[in-house]
């Protein structure tokens, strides 16, 4: 009866990641070659003289062979170097690193309040199939998921900002009057309390909950619906007969039997809208004028800027992989049958 | 309808007594009359074998008994008597609180395929433990030690360890077992058992019955053998009720149902079971197959299109039980000559 450590299941998963992270970084490096438009062009100006743009097409390295760049490029990622971004002028590092914990903050707060909503949701709608609640539910995840973010942000907005007053302008992670709190983890939330400063907390949170609502009910739909079919079949299944023909209480065989078991797609759709919600929340951003990755990445891809778009997808690349990796632990913890047959 | 399967004992010693008990289904595609107008009885420590083939309705009788059918089962007649200590308890009217406080303590059931029987993301020693809990004010301590009883009460070898084993990492055989300390967890008075041995290779096949033997000897316990194995029935029961879509078409003692069956269809049943002293040849297949229950205009007696004794009257007039003999009824309106 030996079940496999969790370390020998990291680290099997991590040397897994690695073909489709060399894979990534091949595939971003020639695309982003492949994009139509000239950075040297874009930052030398509309003014400049075809010398100068030479100049700097040089002095980027843009005018070796695509093979010499590449290796130029891996040997500098080596060295945990990015690169610099035309557009801001930094690293891409230290710009990845202040506005991907943004949108890592925006997205986790979004998720949690969609789960929040969507757990309960789904295994009330579960236990009543076909009832009134159960049609409620679905319309409103059909709702939330129908209406496009901008428009439910900017809803939010109209009421709870200009109409009711009670939002804060909706104007990034912070109001103006506040600091931020020193760099630990970058998330505000986490920041702000570890510096004990309760006032930046409840100024962040209340920045943070307009977007974060917004996302969620973008993630409603998924979770609900999943929450609910998962609850469905695990609710008929002959184990749950066994529990309800030993007498167990209704509370005991809902919650832990049907959802402990249920948990499994649940966590799976977790991951993908969570990683979906991650690269795909710009408009948010862009409304909440919200410092994230998302808003950076669109201004970089726009202005050919390689080294930034390269990061980005690095980025997220990594991501998704840890993102995978956390789901499978998670598996573990849920089901003692995960990871055994591999 | 009459249905006097029942009135050869006086209730008050009988442990269960169902009478009249109508089930449907109501689904998609129409009405499905799963039970119709079923009364039995048993009594304290006896062994009764529901035997009938598959869609008969013996599974849908034991889960109606319990009362946790689907959503989509109706229970729409009838009454399930529960006696003990001189109070006799109608179990289809009883307040669900008070029936959960029965289920599993009183009366309880071992499923079919003890494998996704179990909830597979939990040590079967917990599952043991979580219906002890439910019904007994027994301290952390005193759970434990009584689940690890009840594994070596089942013949679990190593009980220390598969305490903390999970039903995949199980036999089928080991599962059943636990299944079995599951139903005994509380020592109930009634113990319904729904093809107990299926899936079980034919030895660990007699290793299970012999078991479910002994714990019912030992503890006075009344067993309900759900099968559709007559061998198997013919062995462990006291007590015989044939099932035929949704009707009881038999009932007696073990001996006399097999050595003289009144039903064609139990006639038909035995003829079609494999016995060591018969050719392959010898074998006789049921012609036909059960009527679709979920019909309007379904006969009186469901067995007549497949009988070759019927005539108008099964076709016109209500089923009638019969009695042939003490203890052996028989719903069939031109029974088998002895």
């Amino acid at each position: 009866m030996s079940r496999p450590s969790t370390l020998s299941v990291v680290i099997r998963r991590i040397i897994a990641a690695i073909p489709s992270i060399l894979g990534v970084i091949i595939v971003t490096f020639i695309l982003t070659r492949a994009l139509p438009g000239d950075p040297a062009a874009y930052f030398a100006g509309p003014a400049a003289t075809q010398e100068a743009i030479d100049q700097i097409r040089e002095t980027l390295g843009l005018n070796r062979s695509l093979p010499e760049q590449f290796i130029i490029y891996v040997g500098e990622l080596l060295r945990g170097d990015l690169g610099n971004s035309l557009t801001t002028g930094q690293t891409v590092l230290s710009d990845l690193l202040t506005r991907l914990p943004a949108s890592l903050e925006l997205t986790l707060a979004g998720l949690l309040f969609s789960l929040t909503l969507a757990l309960p949701l789904g295994i009330l709608a579960a236990t009543r199939p076909g009832s009134w609640l159960d049609h409620g539910v679905r319309v409103l995840a059909t709702a939330g998921v129908s209406l496009p973010t901008f428009f439910t942000g900017l809803l939010l907005i109209y009421v709870f900002y200009f109409r009711l007053g009670i939002a804060p302008a909706p104007l990034g992670r912070l109001a103006i009057l506040y600091s931020s709190p020193d760099q630990i983890t970058g998330l505000f939330l986490v920041d702000s309390l570890l510096a004990g400063d309760f006032e930046t907390f409840q100024a962040a949170f209340g920045q943070l909950i307009l977007p974060a609502v917004t996302l969620g009910l973008f993630a409603l739909a998924p979770l609900t619906r999943v929450t609910r079919a998962s609850m469905l079949s695990v609710l008929s299944s002959d184990f749950i007969r066994t529990a309800r023909a030993s007498g167990l209480a209704p509370s005991m065989i809902l919650f832990g039997y049907a959802f402990r078991n249920a948990l499994l797609p649940v966590v799976t759709t977790l991951g993908v809208v969570f990683s979906f919600l991650l690269g795909a929340n710009v408009l948010v951003e862009k409304v909440f004028a919200w410092p994230g990755i998302g808003s950076y990445a669109v201004s970089a891809l726009i202005a050919s800027d390689y080294a930034a778009v390269q990061g980005f997808v690095l980025t997220m690349a990594l991501l998704y992989v840890v993102l995978n990796l956390l789901i499978d632990l998670l598996y573990t913890v849920i089901d003692p049958r995960a990871g055994v047959e591999s | 309808m009459i249905s006097p399967l029942t009135t050869t004992k006086p209730v008050q010693t009988s442990l269960l007594s169902v009478r009249d008990l109508s089930v449907e289904f109501r689904t998609r595609t129409g009405i499905v009359k799963a039970l119709e107008n079923i009364s039995f009885h048993i009594s304290k420590g006896e062994t009764l074998g529901i035997v009938g083939e598959s869609g008969s309705g013996k599974s849908v009788l034991a889960l109606a008994i319990l009362g946790i059918l689907d959503r989509a089962g109706h229970i729409t007649n009838g009454e399930v008597l529960w006696s003990q200590n001189t109070e006799t308890h109608n179990l289809l009217k009883m307040p669900e609180k008070k029936l959960r406080q029965l289920r599993g303590k009183e009366l309880s059931m071992i499923f079919q395929n003890p494998r996704v029987a179990l909830n597979p993301i939990r040590k079967v020693g917990k599952q043991l433990v979580d219906v002890l809990r439910c019904h007994s004010n027994l301290s952390r301590n005193q759970l434990k030690k009584r689940a690890l009883e009840l594994l070596a009460s089942v013949k679990i070898p190593d009980p220390q360890q598969r305490y903390d084993a999970y039903p995949y990492e199980l036999s089928g055989g080991l599962c059943q077992r636990i299944m079995i300390a599951l139903a005994l967890a509380c020592s109930p008075k009634l113990l319904i058992a729904d093809e107990p041995t299926t899936g079980l290779d034919v030895t660990t096949q007699a290793t299970v019955m012999n078991l479910l033997k002994d714990l019912a000897t030992d503890q006075q316990m009344a067993t309900v053998v759900i099968t559709h194995d007559l061998a198997l029935a013919s062995e462990y029961c006291d007590r015989i009720i044939v099932m035929h879509a949704g009707h009881i078409v038999e009932s007696a003692p073990t001996h006399p149902l097999f050595s003289q069956p009144r039903h064609p269809y139990t006639a038909k049943l035995i003829a079609a079971t494999p016995e060591p002293h018969k050719e392959f040849n010898d074998l006789i297949p049921i012609l036909g197959s059960l009527p679709d229950l979920r019909r309007e205009d379904l006969a009186p007696c469901r067995f007549i299109s497949r009988c070759d004794r019927a005539s108008e009257r099964c076709q016109q007039e209500a089923l009638m039980y019969q009695q042939v003999d003490e203890a052996h009824w028989v719903g069939c309106w031109y029974p088998l000559e002895v």
